[in-house]
């Protein structure tokens, strides 16, 4: 006898444990299989392109750094680099290396979060996420060295940073890339070979190389699906073309695949710092520039590779202090678009890990 | 003699009056009730603060510290905090269901400590069918927790509870399986003359039997990486989500009084029971009891959770075969005295006899990857 069955609407979020902020998700459910989502946001909408048209250009930055709060550097470092293609600013080399070494630690710091929330979403209980906090509170007091801030560091300037590093940066730095490898190794050993976590994200999840192009999905997610693009090597900006690095990428394109792409970024952003460090030169940190900037009437749109993907800054100057509009390109929200193709058919347990693999910061969707 | 002077009745100066004399049934009973209760809240209260001390470094982190020394009020504070804790009840709430879980949940949980020996012979009844009784109570739980997540009228809380039920219906199978090798050896049924039987603890005849009751045992206690009917990254919390206040805690004490109920029947099982050099049998007991919960401590903050279909495959596919062939193979030796006769090749014999079939179990039959099953 077949039991009569019917879908239910399971409403997670916009308060759940996983759902890594303010964002609801209409899971249609047939029992504890998906049939259907519907990512529902707009929790944390604080109108900042509408807000950054009545700033200035530099009243801006601390704006960009709540877009995706857990990697503030590289969002500072993606609208400096729009508004210095506006107004056609050169930045001093020292600066240049500064702003590469301050994105690629921010790198580190963001992927470290987002593969402790992906296992902390498989179930593990916080245990890798406490860990990898560990390491991410070095880079963090790395940052607060330089700029006296812990999360929202507003550091980077149009035409370089806001300071030079301090005196006891550059040791602390050193000792964090010797440590750095050991613990990645460990981390790696704890996990990597999991009977458990394979189990659970091998697999799982599986998003094609054409589906995420279609979906234009971006960042470690597309290169876990096997497409090579990266923007730090499609179309270099600042000074990455002097540097020497990889594009890690995996094959199938599974939630395990997505870890492991993360892990093996962690080691190329390692990479590039210790070549930053090795040729840091010395010199000026900012360029010489009127107390407002006002670019002359136009448009720009700068991109970089962000932790989560390509991040870009559209930003259009009417010549005024203030941009005319500013656009941004969140990669969160772009590559969430291909969650419904990922998850359908999927149980609830596994619509969590393929959400947490996506890695998604809301304060970016919402903007 | 030493141990003597510190056994249990001296302890609280209470000579014990055997249950046949006339009205000695009713101070046995009140006597061992108080100590029941007494030692169930009292061991909660401790293996929560292993819990979250040891947790917390695992996770190099501290734990909670600020409360007594060594933060040892952790969980008094924890208590007063849910007990001023308002009592909500959702509005489409089945009210009666939602008001009697808890109590229904948390009454078989205490009522297994009636049959566990904290010394020779110190237990509230020395039923002669001791372990059955354990398995047929220990389910229990389950009603009320499954009146938990029905009664919440909560979506979260129904997934949470259907799990439940599923994975305890599994996992009593190879758990029973596993207790049976022991009773085979010891032949007996009372949890009392089991612990006597242990001359050498059951672990060493039966290595395979304690590591099936652990796994599934933490499996129906929803310990980790069993944990899904209250995966919080999943569902909440699961059958409990609606609970507060003091319902709430009703169900954190039946989480830690089940474990302890488990860590204290592997002990009476599998690691001597009261038994052991030097120290009062009661404190060995304790002991024995910690060392069990840390092991689940351990797992806890090591493993990923599985997934439903995972766990079912691993019970009816991994644990029921082995617990199978562990009966066998040990009535096997029991059938030929090797309990009594070759004691030394018994334990050998077993210990290679688990290594192997875990290994080509684990390589050929079953892996939690291989495949999906629909529940």
């Amino acid at each position: 006898m077949a039991v009569r069955t019917e879908p239910f609407v399971l409403n997670m979020g916009p308060v759940h444990p996983s759902t890594h902020g303010v964002f609801r998700m209409r899971a249609t459910l047939d029992g504890e299989v998906v049939i259907d989502i519907e990512p529902v946001f707009g929790y944390l909408h604080r109108g900042i392109e509408k807000l950054a048209e009545q700033r200035t250009y530099t009243g801006i930055t601390p704006l960009t750094d709540r877009l995706d709060y857990i990697s503030s550097m590289s969002n500072n470092l993606a609208y400096c680099l729009a508004v210095e293609k506006l107004a056609g600013i050169k930045v001093p080399e020292r600066a240049e290396y500064i702003r590469v070494i301050m994105a690629e630690l921010q790198r580190i710091a963001a992927l470290l979060i987002a593969v402790g929330a992906f296992l902390n979403d498989c179930g593990a209980y916080f245990t890798p996420f406490l860990y990898m906090f560990r390491e991410r509170e070095r880079i963090v007091d790395l940052f607060e060295m330089v700029s006296g801030q812990r999360l929202t560091y507003n550091y980077m300037r149009a035409g370089g940073v806001s300071q030079d590093l301090p005196e006891e940066f550059m040791p602390a730095l050193r000792k964090f890339m010797d440590m750095m490898p050991r613990f990645m190794d460990e981390y790696d050993r704890l996990l990597m070979q999991n009977e458990i976590l394979i189990a659970r994200a091998k697999g799982v999840g599986i998003l094609t190389g054409e589906q995420a192009i279609n979906c234009s999905v971006s960042g470690p997610v597309l290169r876990a699906s096997g497409v090579n693009w990266d923007i730090r090597k499609a179309d270099p900006y600042s000074i990455y073309d002097r540097f020497d690095f990889d594009i890690p990428t995996q094959a199938t394109g599974d939630c395990y695949d997505r870890y492991r792409q993360r892990v093996e970024e962690m080691r190329q952003s390692l990479r590039i710092i210790r070549q930053a460090m090795e040729q840091l030169p010395s010199g000026p940190v900012r360029a010489e520039l009127p107390q407002l900037i006002r670019p002359p009437t136009g448009e720009a749109y700068a991109r970089i590779e962000a932790p989560k993907g390509e991040l870009g800054f559209y930003l259009v100057s009417d010549n005024s202090i203030a941009p005319y509009r500013c656009h941004i390109r969140p990669p969160s929200l772009i590559n969430l678009t291909a969650l419904r193709d990922m998850v359908r058919g999927w149980k609830v347990a596994d619509l969590i890990i393929i959400f947490g693999s996506i890695d998604i910061t809301v304060g970016e969707i919402d903007r | 003699m030493a141990t003597g002077e510190l056994s249990i009745y001296n302890l609280v100066k209470f000579q014990a009056i055997p249950p046949d004399w006339p009205g000695g049934f009713w101070w046995h009973w009140l006597f061992f009730t108080v100590v029941v209760i007494g030692f169930v809240l009292t061991m909660v209260m401790g293996v929560i603060y292993i819990e979250r001390r040891g947790m917390g470094r695992m996770q190099s982190r501290l734990g909670p510290n600020r409360t007594g020394p060594f933060g040892l009020l952790q969980p008094v504070a924890d208590a007063i905090k849910v007990l001023l804790k308002e009592n909500i009840v959702p509005v489409a709430a089945d009210k009666i269901v939602h008001w009697l879980a808890p109590v229904i949940a948390f009454a078989p949980a205490l009522m297994i400590f009636a049959v566990i020996p904290f010394e020779n012979g110190a237990l509230l009844a020395d039923l002669n069918i001791g372990i059955l009784y354990v398995v047929a109570i220990s389910s229990v739980s389950t009603v009320g927790i499954f009146m938990a997540g029905w009664g919440s009228s909560n979506k979260y809380s129904l997934l949470g509870a259907m799990r439940n039920v599923a994975a305890v219906v599994s996992y009593e199978i190879p758990l029973v399986l596993a207790i049976v090798g022991v009773v085979l050896i010891a032949g007996s049924l009372s949890l009392n003359q089991m612990v006597v039987a242990q001359d050498i603890p059951f672990i060493l005849l039966q290595p395979l039997g304690f590591l099936l009751f652990f796994t599934a045992g933490c499996a129906e206690i929803n310990r980790s990486p069993f944990d899904l009917m209250e995966a919080d990254s999943e569902i909440v919390a699961g059958f409990h989500t609606e609970y507060s206040g003091m319902k709430f805690a009703m169900f954190y004490l039946v989480e830690y009084a089940e474990a302890v109920a488990i860590s204290a029947i592997i002990t009476t099982l599998f690691l001597g029971g009261w038994r052991g050099p030097l120290l009062p049998p009661w404190l060995w007991f304790i002991v024995k009891v910690m060392l069990v919960f840390f092991a689940m401590v351990w797992t806890r903050t090591t493993l990923p959770r599985i997934r439903i279909d995972q766990l079912m495959a691993f019970a009816w596919k991994f644990l029921l075969p082995m617990s199978l062939l562990n009966l066998f193979i040990t009535a096997l030796q029991v059938l030929a005295d090797w309990p009594t006769q070759l004691i030394w090749a018994m334990i050998i014999v077993n210990f290679a006899v688990m290594a192997i079939i875990i290994l080509i179990w684990s390589r050929f039959f079953f892996r939690l990857g291989w495949g999906r099953i629909e529940v």
